[in-house]
């Protein structure tokens, strides 16, 4: 099981999290642009997956220097565009119809765009929180190439990746992040170990991990590459 | 050394405080794909190639046990034969969330 359930582990996360946001203070005040809706923090000790969701109102920010390409983080803060369709608790945002559940658009949150020095100092401040590096150095992913018939059927029929994640605009399940983009936005060891045991990377993660092995995950990394530059 | 402490202090209290149930463990994680009323109607559903499970549906409910119904969301659909769609939850959630869930589920069926 995960490393949140230690709780030595997790108070020192937590605690390099925090050590490592406040150090970037000098640069831009993370903890005062980001914390009032991003965690900059683990989760507390104990916490279960489901008590550490709800109490999220935002993605969490506290491994973004694992998880996001800094160049990527850049352009988006100075452009940011909606990477979840549903928001990040998908339940907080819906209501019934005789269509079928929808997504109030309305409630959804804007997230602010910055000018480019702000958003250069944010990313940069941002790369600094890397508490997974072990995660990180512990895969061994070479970026590969697979058929783009192969790796649409992978995605949507095999592994069942389309029921909560869009592989094309507007094609896939809307309660996960896009994952067009997916590429462009993320770290590829993350994307791979993340794939491999969400809750190693977060004890709120909302993903229950789809138990592959290292082909498999490979794979659906490198479809994920092959679609971005399609 | 105090905003730590402080954040670290708000952290607890809030984990503490909000304790899950069933219906909150059903609205975060099931309703994306079974609806938040249970139908089999969720946000994602019209992308799926298969139906999500009506959970207010009583007689297909009643078919199954509360023993079958908690293989098949600690397990996920494959463990029974049924879509892949449906993932293993257990990596996720702890066993009391799945009792919970459970049910919640027979709440929504069948009473």
């Amino acid at each position: 099981m995960p490393v949140f359930t230690d709780p030595t582990r997790l108070l020192a996360l937590t605690a390099f999290a925090l050590l490592s946001a406040l150090a970037g203070a000098d640069d831009v005040d993370l903890a005062a642009s980001c914390g009032e809706c991003h965690a900059l923090a683990a989760p507390a000790p104990g916490a279960t997956a489901a008590d550490a969701r709800l109490s999220e109102q935002a993605p969490p920010l506290w491994y973004a220097g694992n998880k996001f390409r800094q160049e990527w983080l850049e352009v988006w803060l100075q452009h940011p565009q909606r990477i979840r369709p549903a928001g990040h608790v998908p339940a907080r945002h819906t209501v019934s119809t005789d269509d079928g559940d929808q997504i109030d658009v309305e409630s959804l949150p804007e997230h602010p765009a910055f000018p480019a020095g702000k958003a250069g100092q944010f990313a940069a401040a941002l790369s600094r929180l890397r508490p997974h590096d072990a995660l990180v150095e512990a895969e061994d992913y070479t970026p590969g190439s697979v058929a783009m018939r192969m790796g649409t059927m992978d995605f949507r029929r095999f592994k069942g990746c389309i029921g909560c994640h869009r592989d094309r605009e507007e094609t896939g399940g809307i309660s996960g992040p896009e994952l067009a983009g997916a590429w462009q936005r993320l770290q590829p060891e993350y994307l791979v170990s993340y794939i491999r045991d969400p809750r190693a990377w977060d004890p709120a993660a909302a993903m229950p991990p789809p138990g592959l092995n290292d082909r498999a995950i490979h794979n659906l990394v490198n479809y994920l590459r092959v679609i971005a530059e399609e | 050394m105090s905003r730590i402490l402080l954040v670290l202090f708000v952290a607890v209290l809030a984990s503490g405080a909000l304790a899950a149930d069933g219906d909150a463990l059903y609205r975060t994680y099931c309703s994306q794909c079974h609806g938040i009323t249970g139908h089999g109607n969720g946000i994602n559903a019209p992308h799926m190639s298969v139906v999500p499970r009506d959970h207010t549906n009583a007689s297909e409910m009643g078919k199954r046990s509360d023993e079958d119904l908690f293989k098949v969301v600690a397990e996920g659909g494959s463990s029974m034969n049924q879509s892949i769609l449906m993932p293993a939850w257990s990596g996720l959630l702890e066993d009391d969330d799945l009792h919970a869930l459970i049910r919640h589920m027979r709440a929504l069926c069948c009473e």
